[in-house]
């Protein structure tokens, strides 16, 4: 019997061993990395939400003209292909919403309608993740630890906007380093990243990047304030959310 | 008894020297993974697990199999099944190596591996399905080795491995269960989003991974002393048999509720697997393959007279294997994917470095099966148990 036990250990062992080069060398990630402080003139809310009038905002060049504002403040990368990454972008009625028309009005069928993350009450992403990487903050806010993924992708499958893009490549390869936003981190090669409802920008008192480029047409505020200006747009428009159907609760409306 | 491994065959040797020969070229692939980043593979936003993370799910299935050789050895005290015991549980551990193997390889930033236990997440399956694996892992290779170093010694099995049998019998389900919820609690992707899947999962991982392993034990039978009971690889076949029909039942059920609801939503991923969408065809050979190479396996497999051919049931259980295959490593994710959730098409296909990689893990396992199964039959040959010269195996 000893013999067996003596054996095991040496098989167990090599096992450990083994399995120890497996993963490559694991070093334990340190830090909980970036914890946005918040600034003295910091904006606050209890929920964070987002209103995009889509007859002002419904165009590809306009669209375009929010993306370049939010992805060079973020340092987003630009890279052609399948593999890129995009925080705000522009599609088609059909391909944003679940409800299909045959005969909807010619201006509809051409309108582009600005998508990005929703920043759901009941986040998907975040039940998912493994390392809670991906978190919600108290007010509402659906971000990212980018110093905690460990880039499974899990949350990307269980995201069923669309919303996040996974660092295949290199972002620095993609970026113009000279005009780099350097109040805001580059990432690594193997995390993912999305829409951040501009926690930075936020924390210093600013509005997000895409709300001030969009001359009213993106309206910005809290929603649990029936006193704000993004409920007042709700209150005066006929709005809808990208698939209510399954259950995350978006905090983007859209004004048809 | 590791030393047994050690010694063999020129032949033996060769084979081992070849897997680390494939193992060593393809880790030069893998290492440039880890410098350029996962924009080797064929994955994109949209499809964004791929070949490695359906190599891991059908892998999965064969780690569970094990069971459909211990569960009737423990529970019914089916003896035939004495001998192939280990076999079951060597290669379960193989399977789980392979498992873990394609989760490295596809993550992004392996070198933080280890933060899924610095900040454990219990409302992350993917916690659960990291618990469930490695815990499979750890049973399998006590009870196994244990066992195998009793019998080397004629002494009885201790106490304790018998409650840890039982333990990995329950927890076998538990596995693939496990990686099904991976996929079926995701809103938004409706061909995964059904609650028959953790069943299909099990369905298809109790034929393949059966079949696999009498594949590979008939392959043992050929380069050792060892002679499995034949009476025992009846019985698995028959098993398999009836895995298989439940795993096309279950299938068919899928089709059923897709197309007789109408609802889009169902139909799209199965619409596109079978008969392409937007001009988009690619898996559409591949399904139809599957698809009669699945009922090809019945034919062969159902009559008990071809089923009971010994010269013939390799050739039934390759193509049940290869049907399977494709069925859950293929379709399973490029069809969860597909449509996208803009209701759009991304093709996938894994890029040839993707492969590479895959065969490295794959070579991994053949390493950890080949070493495990040769201590198993060494042992088998020293203590005369299931040798081709003996009759039959002395029950218990
Ligand atoms: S839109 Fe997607 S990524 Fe954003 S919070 Fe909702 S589920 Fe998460
Ligand atoms: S990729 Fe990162 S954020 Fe997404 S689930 Fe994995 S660890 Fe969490
Ligand atoms: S809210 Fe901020 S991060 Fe989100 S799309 Fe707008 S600018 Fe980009």
């Amino acid at each position: 019997m000893n013999n067996t036990r003596r054996n095991f250990l040496k098989f167990a062992g090599l096992t450990a061993a083994g399995l120890c080069v497996a993963s490559a060398g694991s070093v334990i990630a340190a830090g909980t990395g970036s914890t946005i402080k918040d600034g003295e003139k910091a904006l606050k809310a209890k929920r964070w939400g987002m209103v995009i009038d889509t007859k002002k905002a419904g165009t590809k060049e306009a669209i375009d003209a929010l993306a370049k504002a939010c992805h060079s403040v973020h340092n987003v990368p630009d890279i052609p292909g399948t593999q890129n990454v995009k925080w705000i972008w522009a599609v088609g009625f059909e391909e944003a919403f679940d409800q299909p028309n045959n005969y909807m009005d010619e201006s509809l069928e051409k309108r582009q309608f600005a998508v990005l993350c929703n920043h759901c009450s009941s986040p998907s992403c975040v039940r998912v993740c493994p390392t809670k990487a991906t978190y919600q903050r108290p007010d509402g806010i659906v971000a990212m630890d980018y110093h905690r993924c460990i880039g499974c992708r899990y949350c990307m499958a269980a995201c069923p906007f669309g919303a996040r893009s996974f660092n295949f490549m290199e972002p620095r390869l993609h970026l113009d380093l000279a005009n780099l936003n350097k109040s805001f981190p580059t990432r690594m090669r193997g995390v993912v990243e999305k829409c951040n409802f501009c926690v930075d920008r936020l924390a210093d008192g600013k509005i997000p990047a895409c709300v001030e480029a969009s001359q009213g047409a993106l309206v910005f505020g809290d929603l649990s304030d029936p006193a704000s200006e993004v409920r007042k747009v709700l209150r005066e428009h006929y709005t809808i959310r990208r698939k209510p159907a399954l259950g995350t609760e978006p905090g983007v409306y859209y004004i048809i | 008894m590791l030393e047994k491994a050690l010694k063999g065959s020129p032949k033996y040797y060769m084979w081992i020297g070849f897997l680390l020969l494939i193992i060593l070229g393809a880790s030069g692939v893998y290492l440039m993974q880890l410098m350029q980043g996962l924009t080797i593979t064929g994955m994109s936003r949209d499809v964004s697990w791929g070949f490695y993370i359906a190599q891991f799910t059908y892998l999965v299935g064969l780690a569970a199999s094990g069971v459909m050789i211990v569960l009737p050895y423990y529970f019914h005290h089916y003896k035939k099944f004495k001998d192939l015991v280990i076999f079951g549980e060597f290669m379960a551990i193989g399977a789980v190596v392979m498992c873990l193997g394609f989760i490295v390889v596809d993550i992004g930033q392996p070198q933080r591996m280890l933060n899924v236990l610095l900040y454990p997440t219990p409302n992350s399956i993917l916690f659960w399905d990291m618990v469930v694996l490695n815990g499979y892992l750890i049973l399998n290779v006590l009870v196994g080795w244990t066992c195998l170093e009793a019998d080397r010694q004629h002494l009885p099995h201790p106490k304790w491995t018998k409650v840890l049998a039982y333990t990995s019998i329950i927890w076998a389900f538990s596995i693939h269960t496990v990686t099904a919820f991976l996929y079926q609690g995701l809103p938004g992707r409706h061909y995964w989003l059904t609650a028959i899947l953790a069943a299909r999962f099990l369905a298809s991982a109790f034929c393949s991974g059966p079949a696999i392993l009498v594949l590979v034990i008939l392959l043992t039978e050929k380069v050792t002393t060892f002679k499995a009971n034949v009476e025992g690889i009846a019985t698995l076949a028959k098993i398999i048999t009836y895995a298989m029909c439940v795993n096309v039942f279950f299938f068919l059920l899928e089709v059923f509720t897709a197309f007789y609801s109408n609802i889009p939503g169902h139909m799209h991923s199965l619409v596109y697997l079978f008969k392409g969408v937007h001009g988009h065809h690619e898996l559409v050979p591949f399904m139809w393959t599957a698809a009669a190479l699945g009922l090809g396996s019945l034919a062969l497999l159902i009559p008990p007279k071809l089923r009971d051919n010994i010269k013939l049931l390799p050739w039934s259980l390759g193509i049940l294997v290869i049907a399977t295959w494709i069925d859950k490593g293929l379709g399973l994710l490029i069809g969860g994917f597909n449509p996208t959730p803009f209701e759009t098409i991304a093709p996938y296909w894994p890029t040839g470095k993707e492969l590479i990689i895959s065969l490295m893990i794959y070579a991994i396992g053949a390493l950890v099966v080949t070493v495990l199964f040769k201590i198993a039959t060494e042992v088998k040959e020293e203590t005369g148990a299931s040798q081709k010269t003996a009759e039959t195996a002395e029950a218990n």
